[in-house]
C-alpha cells in the first residue's frame, strides 16, 4: 500500500541516496490558508524543502471590470479587494481619483477618513493576530481578538450600515456624515481598547508555547524586506522604519502624534506583535482625530456623478494594515478609467513565503503564512 | 528631495543613458522618466545605485500598438519616488526583467506576463500567477474578448 | 464461558460509561470553553443545553458514512473500533472502590498503561488507510507522540506501585495514605501532562492539528465513525481522570462511604476540567518541541520522582 504516486517526487540527495519528497497541497480549501490560497509544499520528512504559493483562486478580474465601469461604480469593487480592510481600498482608490480629477476634499471628510482607517487597522490587525493565534491552536486568543474586531465592525455598521463592504469613502469625500453620538462611541471604544489589548497580549504573546512557536520562525532580514518590496508590519518587524503615515504623510496624519512600531528580529513573533502594538497607536490617532475634528461638509462641492478626468495617469497610496496599498489610474478622458491597477501589499508580502518557509517544518509554514497576514481578496484581485 | 534635485538626478541618468525615450515630465510631484526598452536594465542599475532601493509597483497599460510598462521606484534615503516608463511593441512584447536589481519584481512581472503577455527576459520563474496555468489569452489586453464581458451602456 | 460472559458484561458497562461520560463531557467541555471565551456555550437544546450532545450524536449517526474510494476499505472501516476498544478496556482496571476494580488483576497498573497504548496502532493505520497526506502525517505524528509520552506516564505511575508494593490497582488504592499526595505531587503533574498528550488533546493535539493537517488522522472520516474517534478521545480523558483520582488522590482522599464516593467523582471531574482548561488556553506545540518536552523535561521529572519515592521508602525502613 502506498500513497498515490502523484504526491511523491523522487530526487537524489548529496550523497546519491534517493530522497522521496512528500508533496502536500495546503489549500485551496484548508483551515489556515486565510481564504482560498494554496501552497504546494514539498516536504523532506517534516521539513519544508520548497513552498510554492499558487494564487488566483479568488481572481475576479477587478482591474478588468473597472475598465467597464464609471469611476463611482468602481468604489464598491474596491470593497471586495481587501475584505478585511475595505476602508483602505476605498480610500486609496478615491485618493487616486481625486488626484486624477483634481478634487479637493473637505477637512472633516479627511478626519473621518483617518478615523475609519485607524479603526479599520485595529479590526484588520485583530483579524491577523486572531488568525495567527488560531493557526497555532490558541483558539481562545482568536475569540478575544475577534471580540475586539466585532466592536469596530459594530461602529462601522452604525456609521454606514455595512459590516464588511462599506463603500463609505467616495471620490470627493464620504457617502455620509457620522450619525449623532457616533464620535462619542468611538471615543468610548478607544478608551477601553488598551486594557483589552493588554489582556490579549498576556493571553497570547505572553504564553510560553506561543512564544516558542513564533520566535525565530520565518526570519526576514531588513535588506530582504526592502529588496522584496515588503511593506507594513511585515517590513517594520524586520527593523525597516517605514510608515507612509509618518514618512510620506498624506491627509491629516502630519497633525497626529504617534509612534511607528518597529521590531528587531523580523520573525513571526515580531510581525504579529508589531500588529498588536500598532493598535495602541491607532487608538491614540483616533482619539486625537476626534478631538481635532470640526463640523462641516463631508463631500466636496460640485463633484459630478459622472466623473470625467482629463487624460493622464495618477498614482496614490496609503498605509493599509498590510502595507503600502497603491492605486494606479489611467484616464483617456472618458467616464471610465482606461486602466486601473492595484498595488497590493499582501501580494508583495506573500511573495516572501517561499523564502521564509524554507527549512522550517510544516507546522511552522502555517505560522509563517499567518504572520504575513495574507488576504486573498487583495492578492488575487 | 526637492523638485530641483529630482530634475538634476533625472538629468544625470539621462546623460548616462544617451538613448532615453523622449518622455520626461514631473506631474503631481512624482517624477516620470521614460526610457527605451533596451535601456531599461542599465537605467534600473543606475537608479538602484542612485538610492532607489525599493520597487513598489510594476504594471502595464495597453496602448494599442504598444504596451506601456510602468515601474514605480522609491528611495528611503532620498525620500523620493520616481516612475519609470517604457514601451514594448505589441507584436513582439519582450523586455528585460529587473528581478536581478529588485527581487520584488518577481511576482509583479509574473502578473504582467500573465495578464498582458509581456515576456520578461531573464526572469527566473516566468509562469502564470493569477490565471490558471493552462489558460489561453491575456485578460488585461484591451482586445481581450470573453462572452461574459459585455460593454456597459453609457447611462448613469 | 462464564468468564466470557462476565467479560462481555464489563465491556458493555465500560462502553456505556464512556458513552454517558462523553455525552456529559462534551456538554461540559463546551460550556467551560464557552465561559473561557466570553460566551455561553450550548443553551438551546434542553435545559442549559444539556441535550446538545445528544442532538449532535443523532446528527452524526444519521450522516452519510463516507469511505474514500482510494482508501484501504476494510482497514479504514475497522480502525475507529481499534482505537476505541483499547481505550474503553482501560476502564475495567480502575479501582472504583478501595481494593476493588472490575477486573482486579495483579498487574492492573501495567494493563492500564499498556492496553490503551494499543490505540496508537489504530490511529496510525487510520491515517495510513485513508490514503491522504494529511491523515498519514497525522498518524505518524500520533504514533511518535504517544510512544514518547508512554515513558514518563509509566514512570510516574511506577512511583505509586513502589509505594503500594503492588502492581494491582486495587491494592494501590487500598494502601493509599495521605502523605502520598505531597510525596508524589511531581509524579501527579507528570501523569497529568502526559495523559493529555496520550489522549491527543490540546496543547498536544498535533495529530489532529486542525490548522495544519485539517483534522489529522481522521480527516476522511465522517458520521458515526468520526464520532467513535471522538468517543475514544473522551474515553481517554475519563479513564485518565478516573485513574488519577483513584490512585494519586486515593479515591476520595481517604474518605470512605458516600462522601468518599462523591469526592471521588468530584476529583475526577476536577482533573477532567483541568484538561479542558489546558486545551482552551494553550496554543499547540510543534512536534520537535513536544518531543523535547517529553524527553528532556517530563522523563527526568518522573525519574526524580521515582528516586524520591525510593529514598523515602528506604528512609522509612531504616528509621523503623
Amino acid at each position: 500500500m502506498s500513497l498515490d504516486i502523484e504526491s511523491r517526487s523522487s530526487t537524489l540527495s548529496d550523497d546519491g541516496m534517493p530522497v522521496e519528497e512528500l508533496v502536500v497541497n495546503v489549500g485551496p480549501s484548508h483551515p489556515s490558508t486565510h481564504g482560498v490560497g494554496r501552497v504546494v509544499v514539498h516536504l523532506d520528512g517534516d521539513v519544508v524543502v520548497k513552498a510554492d504559493p499558487v494564487i488566483g483562486y479568488l481572481h475576479r478580474g477587478i482591474e478588468k471590470m473597472s475598465e467597464n465601469r464609471t469611476y463611482l461604480q468602481i468604489v464598491p469593487l474596491t470593497d471586495r479587494l481587501d475584505y478585511v480592510g475595505s476602508m483602505y481600498a476605498n480610500w486609496a482608490y478615491c485618493r487616486a481619483v481625486e488626484r486624477l480629477a483634481r478634487m479637493r476634499v473637505p477637512e472633516r471628510a479627511e478626519y473621518l477618513r483617518v478615523i475609519v482607517c485607524e479603526l479599520q487597522r485595529i479590526a484588520s490587525h485583530m483579524m491577523g493576530i486572531g488568525a495567527s493565534a488560531a493557526d497555532t491552536g490558541a483558539f481562545t486568543a482568536f475569540v478575544y481578538a475577534f471580540d475586539l474586531r466585532e466592536r469596530v465592525v459594530e461602529l462601522f455598521e452604525a456609521l454606514c450600515g455595512a459590516r464588511l463592504t462599506y463603500n463609505y469613502v467616495r471620490p470627493g469625500g464620504l457617502s455620509s456624515d457620522a450619525p449623532d453620538g457616533w464620535e462619542e462611541s468611538v471615543v468610548d471604544f478607544v478608551h477601553a481598547l488598551p486594557r483589552k489589548l493588554d489582556e490579549l497580549d498576556s493571553l497570547f504573546f505572553g504564553n510560553a508555547i506561543a512564544r516558542g512557536r513564533m520566535k525565530g520562525i520565518g526570519v526576514l532580514s531588513a535588506q530582504d524586506a526592502i529588496a522584496w518590496g515588503a511593506t507594513g508590519p511585515t517590513a517594520r518587524a524586520s527593523g525597516v522604519n517605514w510608515d507612509l503615515r509618518k514618512h510620506d504623510p498624506y491627509s491629516v496624519y502630519p497633525r497626529m502624534d504617534f509612534d511607528v512600531v518597529v521590531g528587531e528580529r523580523g520573525d513571526a513573533y515580531d510581525r504579529n506583535r508589531c500588529r498588536l502594538l500598532e493598535c495602541y497607536e491607532s487608538a491614540r490617532i483616533v482619539e486625537q482625530a476626534v478631538a481635532q475634528m470640526h463640523g462641516g461638509p463631508v463631500h466636496a462641492e460640485g463633484v459630478p456623478r459622472l466623473i470625467q478626468p482629463a487624460p493622464g495617469d495618477a498614482y496614490d497610496q496609503i498605509e493599509s494594515a498590510r502595507g503600502t496599498l497603491g492605486v494606479y489610474l489611467v484616464s483617456d478622458g472618458s467616464p471610465r478609467p482606461y486602466r486601473m491597477h492595484v498595488r497590493s501589499a499582501a501580494f508583495a508580502n506573500l511573495a516572501l513565503l517561499p523564502m521564509l518557509a524554507k527549512g522550517h517544518t510544516l507546522s511552522d509554514l502555517v505560522v509563517v503564512l499567518g504572520s504575513l497576514d495574507p488576504v486573498f481578496g487583495e492578492i488575487d484581485r | 528631495m526637492t523638485q530641483d534635485e529630482m530634475t538634476a538626478l533625472i538629468a544625470r541618468i539621462r546623460t548616462h543613458n544617451a538613448d532615453l525615450y523622449p518622455l520626461f515630465s514631473l506631474e503631481f510631484g512624482d517624477a516620470v522618466v521614460g526610457v527605451a526598452p533596451e535601456e531599461l536594465s542599465s537605467t534600473a542599475c543606475d537608479l538602484r545605485e542612485a538610492g532607489f532601493d525599493r520597487l513598489t509597483m510594476v504594471t502595464a497599460v495597453d496602448r494599442g500598438e504598444t504596451f506601456e510598462l510602468v515601474y514605480r521606484l522609491h528611495s528611503r534615503s532620498l525620500t523620493a519616488s520616481i516612475f519609470v516608463k517604457t514601451v514594448v511593441r505589441r507584436d513582439d512584447p519582450h523586455i528585460a526583467s529587473v528581478y536581478d536589481v529588485w527581487p520584488a519584481a518577481n511576482w509583479q512581472e509574473r502578473e504582467v506576463f500573465d495578464l498582458f503577455g509581456i515576456v520578461f527576459d531573464g526572469h527566473p520563474d516566468l509562469r502564470r500567477i493569477l490565471m490558471p496555468y493552462d489558460y489561453e489569452g491575456h485578460p488585461l489586453r484591451r482586445d481581450f474578448e470573453h462572452p461574459n464581458i459585455i460593454r456597459r451602456p453609457d447611462y448613469i | 464461558m462464564s468468564a466470557l460472559l462476565t467479560g462481555a458484561a464489563w465491556g458493555l458497562a465500560a462502553a456505556s460509561l464512556i458513552a454517558v461520560a462523553a455525552l456529559i463531557g462534551v456538554w461540559w467541555e463546551r460550556k467551560v470553553a464557552g465561559r473561557i471565551q466570553m460566551r455561553f456555550g450550548p443553551q438551546e437544546a434542553g435545559p442549559a443545553g444539556l441535550l446538545q450532545t445528544l442532538s449532535d450524536t443523532l446528527k452524526l449517526m444519521l450522516k452519510e458514512d463516507i469511505t474514500p474510494t482510494a482508501a484501504d476499505v476494510p482497514v479504514f472501516r475497522a480502525m475507529p473500533f481499534l482505537v476505541f476498544v483499547p481505550v474503553a478496556s482501560a476502564l475495567v482496571v480502575i479501582p472504583y472502590a478501595s481494593g476493588w476494580a472490575p477486573f482486579n488483576i495483579a498487574t492492573g497498573a501495567v494493563f492500564f498503561l499498556a492496553v490503551p497504548g494499543l490505540s496508537v496502532l489504530g490511529i496510525l493505520l487510520a491515517g495510513w488507510a485513508s490514503q491522504n497526506t494529511y491523515a498519514s502525517i497525522g498518524g505518524v505524528r500520533a504514533a511518535a507522540q504517544m510512544i514518547s509520552y508512554e515513558l514518563p506516564r509509566t514512570l510516574s505511575v511506577l512511583s505509586l506501585c513502589l509505594l503500594a508494593g503492588s502492581l494491582s490497582t486495587g491494592t494501590i488504592r487500598a494502601e493509599w495514605r495521605w502523605w502520598w499526595v505531597p510525596l508524589t505531587a511531581v509524579g501527579f503533574l507528570v501523569y497529568f501532562i502526559s495523559s493529555i498528550a496520550e489522549v491527543n488533546r490540546g496543547p498536544f493535539d498535533l495529530a489532529e492539528a486542525e490548522s495544519e493537517l485539517v483534522a489529522g488522522y481522521f480527516t476522511d472520516y465522517s458520521g458515526i465513525r468520526w464520532a467513535i474517534f471522538m468517543m475514544a478521545e473522551y474515553g481517554g480523558v475519563v479513564a485518565a481522570s478516573l485513574f488519577g483520582a483513584a490512585t494519586f488522590l486515593g479515591g476520595g482522599l481517604g474518605l470512605s462511604g458516600v462522601p468518599g464516593a462523591l469526592l471521588f467523582v468530584a476529583l475526577t471531574a476536577l482533573i477532567a476540567t483541568a484538561m479542558i482548561w489546558a486545551k482552551w488556553t494553550f496554543p499547540r506545540m510543534r512536534a520537535d518541541q513536544l518531543m523535547t518536552f517529553a524527553w528532556k523535561v517530563l522523563t527526568p521529572m518522573a525519574l526524580v520522582q521515582l528516586l524520591a519515592v525510593g529514598i523515602a521508602l528506604a528512609a522509612r525502613v531504616v528509621l523503623s
